[in-house]
C-alpha cells in the first residue's frame, strides 16, 4: 500500500481539526457567555422554533415548566396560571389533527406593554417580555390585550415558589422564557424537556445570529407566526401549521 | 492634667458600659447562624440592607445583572435558618428584627423564604473573595 503525501497531509489536517475543537476549548461559547455584571444587550433577541410535526401527544414542556419555574395550580383550571398549554388544533373537513405547545410569544412590539399603565409589563433588551411584579398592581390590561392568551392573574396566596422565581398573589405573569436559566447561559426548561423526552419539536436560540441553528432553520426552511397578520414580529416561530 | 486624663477616660468608659447595656436591652435577638463576615460591615448592612436590594432588584428584573453580592437570594442562602430552612418565623433572621421593629416586609409573599434545595447552579459568594479581609 502506497502513502502518498496527499493522503498524509490529509491525515494531519484532520488530527488538527480534531485537537482544535476539543469540548474542553468551546471557543465560540465562551465568547458568547454573559457575565453576571454584564446587562442583557440588544444584540442579542432570544427565540423558539417549534416544528409542529414533530410535536407528539406529550406534555413534557408543559409539565418542564411548571417545575422549574414553581407554577403550581389550585384544582382550578379557570383561574389557575398556565405558562405553556398545549393547543389541539382539528381542520373539521378533512380531520386532520395537529398539537402545539403555546405560550408567551415575546413579540417585538407586545401589546401588553403598550397597555402596561405602571410599566410593569417590558421588554428587556434582548427581546425576553416579562412583567417587573414590584410594580404590577394587578389591573390585568395586559392579560386582555395579549393576543395569545398567554398570560395569567394570580388570584390567590402562593406559596413554595422556587428562588429563582417569585410568585406572588395579585400580579399578572407569564412565561420568562426561563430567563434566570438563559442569563446562565442554559436552555428554557420547555426546550430541555422536548429535547430529552419529548419529540425533539423545539429549539432555542439567538434571532440575530446568523450562524446559530436557529437562524439557519429559519432562513432555511419555512416557518410562521402567530396571528401574523398583527405585524408583532413574535419571537417564537412555528412550522408546520 | 493627669488626673483630668483618667477622670475622662472613666467617663468613656462608663458611658461605653452605658451604651453597651443599651445596646442589649434595645437590639433584638437575631441569630446568625454561619459566623463570619457580611457582603458590607455590619453597621451599613443594618443601616442599608433594603436600599442595596432595592437597587439590585431593579438591575435584576430590567437589565439582567445577576450579581450575587447585593442579591436577596445571596442573604437568604447565608442567613437561613438550618432547622427551619427559613429567614422567616420566630428565629429566622429576617423575621425576628423585622417583627422588633414593627416593619412589615413584603418580600416573602413571593419570594421564596428557603435557599434553592440543589444549590449547585448558585453559590453564595465567599466572604472572602468580595472585598474587605479574609475571615
Amino acid at each position: 500500500m502506497s502513502f502518498e503525501r496527499r493522503d498524509f497531509l490529509g491525515l494531519g489536517v484532520a488530527a488538527l481539526a480534531g485537537a482544535a475543537i476539543t469540548p474542553g476549548l468551546r471557543l465560540i461559547e465562551l465568547a458568547q457567555a454573559r457575565s453576571p455584571e454584564e446587562a442583557a444587550s440588544t444584540l442579542k433577541r432570544w427565540g423558539l422554533l417549534i416544528d409542529t410535526t414533530r410535536c407528539t401527544d406529550c406534555e413534557v414542556c408543559v409539565t418542564a415548566c411548571h417545575t422549574e419555574n414553581g407554577v403550581t395550580g389550585n384544582g382550578r383550571p379557570a383561574t389557575d396560571a398556565q405558562w405553556i398549554r398545549k393547543v389541539n388544533l382539528t381542520d373539521k373537513r378533512t380531520g386532520h389533527a395537529q398539537t402545539l405547545p403555546l405560550m408567551c410569544q415575546h413579540c417585538e412590539h407586545p401589546p401588553c406593554v403598550d397597555v402596561c399603565p405602571t410599566g410593569a409589563s417590558f421588554k428587556r433588551a434582548d427581546g425576553i417580555v416579562l412583567v417587573d411584579k414590584h410594580t404590577c398592581i394587578g389591573c390585568r390590561y395586559c392579560v386582555l390585550a395579549c393576543p395569545y392568551g398567554a398570560r395569567s392573574f394570580i388570584h390567590e396566596a402562593v406559596s413554595g415558589q422556587q428562588p429563582d422565581v417569585p410568585r406572588g398573589k395579585g400580579t399578572v405573569e407569564s412565561c420568562t422564557l426561563c430567563v434566570h436559566r438563559i442569563d446562565r447561559d442554559e436552555q428554557p426548561a420547555c426546550v430541555e424537556a422536548c429535547t430529552a423526552d419529548g419529540g425533539k419539536a423545539m429549539v432555542f436560540g439567538d434571532l440575530n445570529e446568523g450562524a446559530g441553528e436557529l437562524s439557519r432553520r429559519l432562513r432555511e426552511e419555512a416557518s410562521s407566526q402567530l396571528r401574523a397578520q398583527l405585524a408583532l414580529n413574535t419571537g417564537v416561530r412555528y412550522q408546520g401549521l | 492634667m493627669r488626673a483630668c486624663a483618667v477622670g475622662a477616660s472613666v467617663i468613656v468608659l462608663i458611658m461605653a458600659g452605658l451604651a453597651a447595656a443599651a445596646d442589649s436591652r434595645l437590639a433584638p435577638t437575631v441569630k446568625i447562624e454561619k459566623p463570619g463576615q457580611c457582603v458590607e460591615p455590619v453597621a451599613e448592612m443594618r443601616r442599608d440592607h433594603m436600599n442595596m436590594i432595592l437597587h439590585q432588584r431593579d438591575a435584576t428584573v430590567h437589565r439582567g445583572i445577576r450579581t450575587s453580592r447585593h442579591s436577596l437570594k445571596n442573604c437568604i442562602d447565608c442567613h437561613a435558618n438550618p432547622k427551619t430552612n427559613s429567614v422567616l418565623g420566630k428565629d429566622g433572621f429576617c423575621e425576628s428584627c423585622h417583627a422588633y421593629a414593627a416593619v412589615r416586609m413584603d418580600c416573602f409573599e413571593c419570594h421564596s423564604p428557603s435557599p434553592r434545595v440543589a444549590a449547585s447552579a448558585h453559590k453564595p459568594v465567599a466572604p472572602a473573595r468580595i472585598g474587605g479581609k479574609a475571615p
